[in-house]
């Protein structure tokens, strides 16, 4: 698409809608949101740009090849996983580190394996959609 | 041959010793059990696997598989020394000691395991192996197809056995094979028929018996070592194995003692006679194994002590002697250059430590006196004159045996004496590596019979225990009987075979034109193949039509008479349907619904239906608002927009619409489409008249905060309560992307290439 308003738009509405996506990735466990709401998301930003600039553009602006970011999401669920395997847990028992206290209620924060969980979801969707999309637009 | 080693290379490599010593490392670990196994105690061991289905990886050593595990272990290391020389320098080496190595521990498996699924697995590993091995020289087309072929009969038997042996746990109510054949003969019970025929045809196979016997002599197609360590001495008594394990359960009918009769010992003749027909040694070697077979699944037919004790001594006897003449076979080769027997002669000036070896392998096969091969056949005879079937089993053996006698003397005494025949190179002694097996086992086959009673206490008896299920009185197998009708048959055994050893090259050449003249089993099965090629490919072309319209007409008509035929046969009652307390939104969100399906057929232009189906996904998500499920929603928005974005990427890639053809077809799609519809909104209205049960959501409701730290319900059970699933979910999210993602690739390059 040929249009410089759209264009211009566009690089504006990408920035608002990828972060908009870590907004609802981040919030997921308490109020609607989550991995893979955030990767939906988060390809929509990137198609956005897609349709505006061209594929070619929006992979250099990824910098990472989409492929390659699914792959890693899936890792990184993995890694969640064995976390809780090698602290003599099931597979996948969420783990947790409470910063500043010992509870939920005194801690400041938590670390903890079920958001690293959800990152990788999230890198999945985000990652494999792209790559359809791109593989769409890039067949002639 | 290609597969012959260049004698300088080194051969003490890695792959060789290690799996060499590792092999025989275990020997040495099941030569303990000898003591406590003797005394009557078995060995069980047991890892849980699917604890939950009865499947476990249970191992119990018993008699029977002692023998079994020790033969597999000791000729497994023989063998393994025997090929790191065979085969040196070859490039391929490392690759075939792996299979060789795989090979044995299948083998073990096979023979240790006591859960009956752990046995298929294993058993299937063994026929894969198999493969492998058989097809080592994957170059040449012939073996390439003599390993399929072997393949696919034996993993063919191999899967009706699957069927038989969950039919035997089921009866028997256990998957164990020790308790299955400690509770008793499955004789007379519900599906006995049906499972026997099944295990048969498993073993059958497996074990080569006519008519599926085509395969064996085919897999001579594999490197020597392989020849005699699989396809003589271990993987092909597999199947003699099972009639023997399942011995206790299964035996003792008339099915039972008729089938393994006559298989066994049209077998056991078919194959002596087309041994003595064959020139190339070893595929001589081949049939006598399947003599071999024969002989072992006809004694198997019986029960009684003399019986088994014979079935057990042959096994033991063959094993060595014949894995000692295939390796006696393979270092000729390697020296001569050739296995013909018209060529071979006089060798034994030029190798005297292999003409040693091969003579005393070859009077155990004879059964000469005092080798165990002759106590063998003693207590063979006095077993068969006990048999049912005696009229017909005593004949069938002595003619079996006679030939023996005759083929022992064409393959160890022809090739080392009289005159040398015409040979590709000048003979020259083996290396020690491949002269230590077929030496020790020969020295074995001695020894044991000199002594047979530390071969009938610690191996004999012991299976003979195992296969009959309770210990025999022992005392059968001795080297002096006394005078008796099985001494009596011997020696007729040795005046005939001496007849026919002289008179052999004639002999051959009328089998060779009766053979010309019979069915070839091996060519129907070519043409077999050939036909399921052709009708595969008539019926991949009637149903992979390559049309998306016909696949998805299929795919729903399927669903609807699935659901519908459901439906009327669990009487499914009449609707109750009340639009009672609906607002207007309801009416509104339907309403848009409707229109936007109504768009989709109304249009003739693909982007304007795009949009319609746009609008009903939107419609959904309202629905999804309303009853306050925002997690649902939004993923159904986000969802429905991307494919809108996808969809309309592709349409810009497809032809225009044909008016012409949407019409043709709309009528039966129309009323596949209001089926399909009508009975959703049966099945969705008959589940919403059930009563809610509400105990998950109260479950997650409740454990959601307290213990996932999480207030929204959706996302703690998708990465907290059910990880595993959602884990599952995005690797299939990938493998889709990426599989799209080759295709479209693919699809471009293949472009590329036409330009």
């Amino acid at each position: 698409m040929n249009s410089i308003i759209f264009t211009a738009g566009a690089r504006i509405l990408v920035a608002l809608v990828f972060v908009f996506s870590l907004f609802m990735l981040l919030r997921g466990h308490h109020l609607p949101g989550g991995g893979f709401i955030g990767g939906l998301l988060g390809a929509v930003a990137f198609i956005i740009y897609s349709l505006a600039s061209g594929p070619e553009e929006t992979r250099r602006a990824l910098r990472v090849s989409p492929e390659v970011i699914a792959i890693l999401g899936l890792g990184i669920a993995l890694l969640a996983g064995l976390v809780s395997f090698f602290m003599g847990d099931p597979f996948f028992t969420g783990q947790w580190y409470w910063v500043g206290g010992d509870s939920y209620e005194t801690a400041a924060f938590s670390i903890n394996s079920v958001l690293v969980f959800d990152i990788g979801v999230y890198l999945v969707v985000l990652g494999g959609i792209l790559s359809l999309t791109f593989a769409f637009e890039e067949e002639t | 041959m290609a597969e012959h080693s260049d004698p300088n290379a080194p051969w003490k490599t890695l792959s060789g010793i290690g799996t060499t010593a590792i092999t025989a490392a275990l020997f040495l670990f099941f030569l303990q059990y000898l003591p406590t196994v003797a005394a009557g105690e078995p060995v069980r061991w047991v890892i849980p696997w699917i604890p939950s289905l009865d499947v476990h990886l249970s191992f119990w050593i018993d008699g029977l598989s002692l023998m079994f595990a020790l033969l597999i272990t000791g000729i497994g290391a023989l063998v393994m020394l025997y090929a790191a020389k065979y085969l040196a320098g070859h490039p391929q080496y490392d690759r075939f000691a792996l299979y060789l190595f795989a090979f044995m521990l299948s083998m073990l498996g096979v023979v240790l395991a006591d859960n009956l699924i752990a046995l298929f697995v294993f058993w299937e590993l063994t026929t894969f192996t198999s493969y492998l091995l058989i097809g080592f020289g994957h170059a040449d087309p012939k073996s390439r197809r003599n390993a399929l072929q072997a393949l696919l009969l034996t993993a063919t038997g191999g899967l009706a056995l699957l069927a038989g042996f969950i039919l035997m746990g089921v009866t028997q109510g256990s998957f164990e094979m020790s308790q299955i054949n400690a509770a008793g003969s499955l004789v007379g019970k519900e599906f006995y028929t049906l499972i026997l025929f099944l295990v048969l045809a498993g073993a059958f196979t497996k074990s080569a018996q006519v008519p599926f016997h085509f395969w064996l002599p085919n897999a001579m197609a594999a490197p020597t070592p392989v020849s005699a360590y699989l396809h003589s001495a271990t993987m092909v008594k597999a199947g003699v194995y099972l009639l023997a394990r399942t011995h206790p359960a299964l035996s003792g009918s008339d099915l039972w003692i008729w089938i393994l009769s006559i298989f066994g010992a049209v077998t056991a003749v078919f194959a002596s006679l087309m041994a003595l027909r064959q020139t190339d040694l070893k595929q001589t070697l081949a049939y006598t194994t399947l003599m071999a077979l024969g002989t072992l699944v006809m004694f198997l037919a019986g029960s009684t002590g003399y019986a088994i004790t014979a079935a057990m001594t042959f096994l033991l006897v063959h094993s060595l002697y014949k894995a000692g003449l295939f390796l006696t076979i393979g270092v000729i080769d390697h020296a001569t250059g050739t296995r013909d027997a018209n060529l071979l002669g006089g060798l034994k000036k030029a190798m005297p430590i292999t003409a040693m070896a091969a003579a005393v392998a070859g009077l155990a096969m004879a059964g000469i006196p005092p080798f165990l091969g002759f106590i063998a056949k003693e207590v063979a005879y006095s077993g068969a004159l006990e048999m049912h079937l005696w009229l017909f089993v005593v004949p069938m053996a002595l003619i079996a045996f006679a030939l023996m006698f005759a083929v022992a003397g064409i393959v160890a005494y022809k090739p080392f004496y009289g005159p040398q025949g015409e040979l590709p190179h000048a003979p020259h002694e083996g290396p020690w590596p491949m002269l230590l097996g077929p030496v020790v086992l020969g020295v074995l086959g001695l020894l044991f019979g000199l002594m047979p009673g530390i071969a009938a206490h610690y191996l004999i008896e012991p299976a003979v225990h195992a296969v009959m299920g309770a210990p025999d009185r022992g005392g059968r197998v001795k080297l002096w009987a006394g005078f008796n009708m099985a001494l009596l048959l011997s020696l007729v055994t040795f005046a005939l075979g001496f007849l026919i050893y002289l008179r052999h090259q004639s002999l051959r050449e009328r089998l060779a034109r009766i053979e010309a003249k019979s069915p070839d089993l091996d060519a129907s099965w070519d043409r077999f193949l050939d036909w399921f090629v052709r009708f595969s490919k008539v019926q991949t072309g009637l149903i992979q039509t390559g049309v998306l319209r016909q696949y998805m007409f299929a795919t729903f008509t399927v669903f609807a008479v699935t659901v519908l035929v459901t439906l009327v046969a669990r009487g499914a009652g009449p609707l109750r349907v009340s639009f009672s307390g609906l607002g207007i939104m309801e009416w509104g969100i339907a309403a848009l619904i409707t229109a936007g399906t109504v768009l989709v057929l109304m249009t003739s232009s693909r982007i304007t239906a795009l949009v319609g189906l746009g609008t009903v996904g939107i419609g959904v998500a309202l629905v999804f608002i309303t009853y306050s499920a925002p997690d649902v929603a939004i993923t159904q928005l986000l969802v429905e927009l991307l494919v809108v974005v996808l969809l309309a990427l592709a349409l810009l890639k497809m032809p225009y619409l044909d008016k012409g053809n949407v019409q043709k077809h709309s009528f039966p799609n129309a009323v596949l489409a209001i089926a399909v519809g009508a009975l959703t909104t049966w099945v969705l209205l008959l589940v919403v008249d059930q009563p809610f049960d509400r105990r998950l959501t109260e479950f997650f409701e409740g454990a959601s905060w307290t213990q996932a730290f999480g207030r929204n319900i959706v996302n703690v059970i998708l990465v907290d309560f059910r990880t595993l699933d959602t884990f599952g979910e995005i690797a299939v999210v990938l493998i889709a992307a990426l599989g799209a993602f080759v295709l479209l690739k693919g699809m471009r390059a293949t472009k590329e290439e036409k330009k």
